[in-house]
């Protein structure tokens, strides 16, 4: 009789500049199934974590900004073949964590959709929402949007893939570059999609994927100096929220709130949460010979 | 003049290089504006409900005119009963009458208060240079001009908003309260109200505490324009009745330009609430001067850049930056203009620099030339005579300076210019953003491909290439980084007055 | 002497210029200073006729109004120069004797300069000889935007040297020009040729003279004088009819260049009808009262 096999697990790290280190704190904590019997043990993210990520995070920003917005969209929709090549790592990643099969294939399918969604906006938005103004003088003058920069984001808690993919498209694909705190219960589905970004052409640093706990590090997301923006869509509790608040005054953070319910809904995909990430450039030139 | 002189003089051999003598055989004579038919009371009370009213405490505080340091009125203060008081009128209005009446009609109001600011222009430019101290012929030729530009473009949007947000319904915040600074004020009061009232919300203001009378003139004439009671209301004092304004739990947005400083206790005390804010900051502006620049225009860009408004601008171009090949010639040339530029009487229509807008002001800046001179700069002043009276500093630059200086990292919002070289253009680029601000920076260069990579990649919410400090309604303003949160100004600047 | 290549182009922003001049346009000038600045245009003009129909008895005429502007006004100041053809030099060198008062001269083949140099060589000598103080050259527009800018200086220094001791204004016909950068760059040749005078039009030429043009040589010339040291003289010429024309110049000159330039040695208006137009307004500055023509001779 054959004896039987010992499958070999997953260690889960994080993705931070293109690798999966560990925690430099060595700290784990425990990710469990829907009964809760431990999946993994999931990096306890740190405060050094976080920095070492925002410093990749903004030697990505240069040249991923400068990227084309058609570069930028074909990235996007790179990332979407690779999520469908690997539905099945998703599906044995969702079940365990509550996701019937019907839902945990409606969840891959969504965010496959979503990023393809976002790859479609790339080359896009700017002819939107960019303007040339006529001005009275003799000056040729437009405005149009640049990323904002270094993203910081807390991704939601309740929907470890659809949400994540939600939220990081939008962010990356108007050129930002983020560090994302993954669902802190159900952290892996963030880790396997590291693995489909590191897999497709998104150049290292441009996401960086923690895992950890929101209640240690929102004051160290929210207080870093060279992050432009930060991003979360839950209702966090009122004292985090006015914390995350206030500590963005430090460098005039802009806070990008979207309280979503329901990921699946439509409407939550929108070229407006491009465009929160953005700020407008105007430049003006005189005309003449 | 005979013959023989004439050859002579002509061919007098002059040593090259020799400085030009602008002290003139002829100088122009004072050309003051008329000012008396312009009306101010000695007392102003505030606008709330459609009426004038009394502050609930009593208490007034007076306003100086900077070039003279005379007592010109005096202001209301506002205090917490009087900002509820306003709040609730302008909750009252927007959930009455304003949001009763159709957007083009809404629309209309905005175009009579456009066309009324028209007819009383040069009254509003004289009452601007004498309260502020900015020279008649920018407050007569930028200033009001200006102010009545935005309100005739933000009228026409108000019935056509549904263009300007493709995909959604948009729809007015409310009560928006708006803190507004005294260096622009009443074209920052334009700024703010009307995108705000264009969208459908209704407002409390507060002008700055040194310059609030075009404010309290304003209040007189959207009274004569008829519009309904409670949309605008104008409450005066100083930071205390903006904390009030701000903190106000029924204000539904704010909107704030000031220094970065306030800006960010703005942000802060608004933490946790579901009020949204934008926010338009301070500055420290660079400009990059090519050596293929044209240089005469360049020169003349600085002296807009940095000395226009007194450099009481919060996109001055107060840090130059020229590529080595041409420092020298920038250098001397700018030096040369500085000679014709005519610092005093705000009324006089001559006046180039007038005075600086307070007294607080006036030390800091000063206080800024110090320590300019402290850290080892070189400092070189226009040779200009300055009024005994009133606040009054002469255009500055200081050269010799690095990066590490407090002159080269600091909004000192004063006539100072900080000049550097650069070699290459990313050295110029990394220059220009070694700073936490973003909001406005020039470039200087006949090479249009040049324009567009330098332009790309300076961090700020404003490019002026080849020319600086333009403004116009229909163009976005606002900043990168610290400068700011939000655009104001343009179709982008309707977004932050509609919710999202 | 080192001349600059003239193949390199000095750039110049068309929009930066023209907001220049609307800013100079803006100085208010009054009073005392309005009077001083209206009897300097008057010193500094070069009372002018240009015409086919030119006769000895028109050019009389012209040199008594130059001689003495305003009768009812006796210390005005006389103006700089008259301005006349070559054949018309003698008439008005006689007639001027004595009053210090300059007959310049057009020529080389003026206005078109369309002749071979010979002919504009000796157009140039029979003025000089004729007794023109200064001559009013023009450059060789169409082998200027050719690109022949040796051609051209060679044929401004050609013309300088016939000149003799006579000036030698060179008038570029910036109308023909089109550029702000074109006027920049034939200034500069026409500097470094020897020109004692840059001046901007025949006249005949719509545009003529404009205040950013003007802006633009007053530039070249401050920029030169840095270079060598040596003043030039500015002559706008062409449609400059009033006085209020005339003051803005003034103030153009007086904050590009400074006090040395502003004399009839470094600075002239090359006109006809702005003579009336100054005296009428000294006389309203005198009395308080708008002036009507009727009272000015129209010489």
């Amino acid at each position: 009789m054959a004896e039987e096999r010992i499958d070999v697990k997953k260690t889960y790290k994080m993705y931070i500049g293109g690798d999966f280190p560990r925690s430099e704190s060595g700290r784990t904590y425990k990710a469990l199934d829907s009964d809760g019997n431990l999946l993994a043990n999931a990096c306890q993210g740190s405060r050094k974590d976080f920095r070492d990520a925002v410093k990749i995070a903004r030697g990505a920003f240069g040249g991923w900004s400068s990227r084309s917005a058609y570069n930028r969209g074909q990235i996007l929709y790179r990332i979407a073949e690779m999520l469908e090549d690997r539905r099945d790592q998703f599906m044995k990643e969702l079940g365990p964590i509550g996701f019937k099969t019907a839902e945990a294939e409606a969840d891959i399918n969504a965010a496959i959709d979503r990023c393809i969604y976002y790859a479609g906006w790339t080359d896009k938005y700017q002819q939107v929402f960019g303007s040339i103004n006529p001005v009275a003088s003799s000056h040729f003058n437009f405005s149009m949007l640049e990323p904002t920069g270094v993203v910081a984001a807390f991704a939601p808690e309740k929907s470890p893939l659809l949400g994540l993919v939600s939220v990081i498209a939008p962010i990356i694909a108007g050129g930002n570059t983020c560090v994302v705190l993954a669902s802190e219960k159900y952290p892996l589905p963030a880790i396997s999609f590291a693995e489909v970004l590191n897999s497709s052409d998104v150049p290292g640093g441009v996401v960086n994927i923690l895992t950890g706990f929101r209640e240690e590090l929102a004051e160290h997301f929210s207080t870093h100096m060279d992050v432009n923006a930060m991003c979360y869509t839950d209702n966090l509790p009122q004292e985090m929220k006015k914390l995350i608040d206030e500590n963005a005054s430090l460098n005039v953070k802009r806070i990008v709130k979207h309280p979503v319910e329901d990921w699946y809904d439509e409407e939550v995909q929108s070229p407006y949460f491009v465009t929160d990430f953005q700020e407008t450039k105007t430049t003006w030139h005189p005309v003449g010979f | 003049m005979s013959n023989t002189e004439t050859k002579e003089a002509a061919y007098k051999p002059t040593s090259p290089n020799s400085k030009l003598d602008f002290a003139s055989v002829w100088e122009y004579a004072p050309a003051p504006q008329d000012s008396k038919f312009a009306e101010v009371k000695d007392q102003y009370d505030l606008f709330i409900g459609g009426k004038f009213v009394k502050p609930s405490k009593g208490r007034y505080f007076k306003s100086t005119n900077p070039a003279t340091e005379e007592v010109i009125t005096e202001f209301a203060e506002a205090t917490q009963k009087d900002v509820d008081k306003a709040v609730k009128s302008a909750r009252k209005a927007f959930e009455g009458e304003w949001s009763r009446i159709s957007a083009k009609e809404r629309g209309k109001y905005l175009f009579r208060i456009a066309r009324m600011l028209q007819e009383r222009a040069r009254e509003f430019a004289v009452l601007e240079s004498m309260d502020g101290g900015k020279p008649i012929r920018e407050s007569r030729d930028v200033d009001i001009p200006l102010v009545a530009a935005y309100f005739f473009y933000y009228a026409g949007w108000a019935d056509k908003l549904e263009y300007a947000f493709p995909g959604k319904k948009p729809e007015p915040y409310g009560v928006c309260g708006q803190i507004i600074p005294w260096n622009f004020p009443l074209l920052m009061l334009a700024w703010k109200i009307a995108p705000a009232l264009a969208a459908g919300n209704t407002v409390v203001l507060k002008p700055a505490e040194t310059t609030s009378l075009t404010a309290l003139k304003f209040a007189e004439l959207v009274k004569d324009c008829g519009l309904p009671d409670g949309v605008i209301n104008i409450v005066t004092g100083a930071g205390q009745t903006g904390s009030e304004i701000v903190n106000h739990k029924d204000i539904d947005k704010v909107a704030f330009t000031g220094s970065t400083n306030v800006g960010k206790i703005i942000q802060k005390s608004l933490a946790g609430t579901d009020k949204k804010y934008t926010l338009e900051l301070g500055g420290k502006g660079a400009m990059l001067i090519f050596e293929d620049a044209p240089i005469d225009q360049a020169v003349e860009g600085i002296i807009n850049a940095i000395y226009f408004n007194q450099g009481h601008v919060c996109c001055a171009g107060s840090r130059l930056l020229v590529q080595e090949g041409v420092a020298d010639k920038v250098i001397q040339k700018l030096k040369d203009r500085l000679e014709t530029l005519i610092v005093g009487d705000p009324l006089d229509k001559n006046t180039d620099v007038g005075a600086i807008n307070s007294k607080e002001q006036f030390e800091t800046v000063n206080k800024y030339l110090e320590i300019g001179v402290n850290e080892g700069a070189e400092v070189y002043q226009a040779n200009c005579d300055v009024p005994e009276n009133g606040y009054f500093i002469r255009p500055t630059l200081f050269t010799n300076v690095s990066q590490s200086n407090r002159v080269v990292q600091e909004e000192i919002f004063g006539p100072v210019l900080t000049v550097q070289t650069f070699r290459t253009a990313d050295e110029g680029i990394e220059k220009a953003n070694n700073t936490p601000y973003g909001l406005a920076n020039g470039v200087w260069t006949d090479k249009g491909s040049k324009i567009f990579k330098v332009g790309s990649q300076m961090r700020s919410g404003v490019i002026w290439a080849n020319t600086y400090n333009k403004f116009d309604p229909t163009s976005p303003f606002g900043g990168y980084k610290e400068s700011g949160v939000g655009r104001e100004g343009g179709m982008h600047g309707l977004a932050a007055y509609i919710k999202n | 002497m080192k001349y600059p290549d003239f193949n390199q182009t000095i750039s110049i922003d068309e929009v930066g210029v023209e907001e220049r001049v609307s800013r100079l346009n803006k100085r208010s000038i009054k009073k005392d200073s309005k009077v001083q600045a209206l009897k300097l245009a008057l010193s500094m003009i070069d009372h002018t006729t240009l015409e086919g129909s030119d006769s000895p008895g028109k050019v009389i005429q012209l040199c008594k109004k130059a001689r003495q502007p305003h009768p009812a006004i006796p210390d005005l100041p006389t103006v700089a120069a008259v301005c006349v053809y070559p054949r018309m030099v003698s008439v008005a060198k006689k007639e001027l004797k004595g009053s210090g008062i300059h007959v310049a001269s057009v020529a080389t083949a003026f206005p078109s300069g369309q002749a071979p140099l010979s002919q504009r060589l000796d157009d140039t000598k029979f003025a000089v000889n004729e007794g023109a103080d200064e001559i009013d050259m023009v450059i060789s527009r169409g082998a200027f935007l050719n690109g022949e800018f040796q051609l051209v200086f060679d044929e401004i220094a050609a013309v300088k040297e016939a000149c003799g001791d006579a000036h030698l204004k060179v008038i570029l016909e910036t109308g023909e020009l089109h550029t702000y950068e074109n006027v920049r760059k034939a200034s500069d040749i026409a500097m470094h040729a020897g020109a004692d005078f840059i001046k901007t039009s025949t006249g005949k030429v719509s545009p003529a003279a404009t205040q950013p043009v003007t802006l633009v040589m007053l530039e070249a010339i401050r920029d030169h004088y840095y270079e060598t040291g040596k003043m030039i003289g500015m002559k706008p010429a062409g449609g400059i009819r009033t006085a209020k024309q005339a003051i803005q110049y003034l103030v153009l000159v007086k904050e590009t260049l400074g006090a040395a330039w502003l004399n009839k040695d470094y600075f002239r208006f090359g006109a006809s009808s702005l003579t009336n137009d100054l005296l009428m307004q000294i006389v309203k500055q005198q009395t308080g009262h708008y002036q009507s023509l009727n009272y000015f001779s129209n010489d």
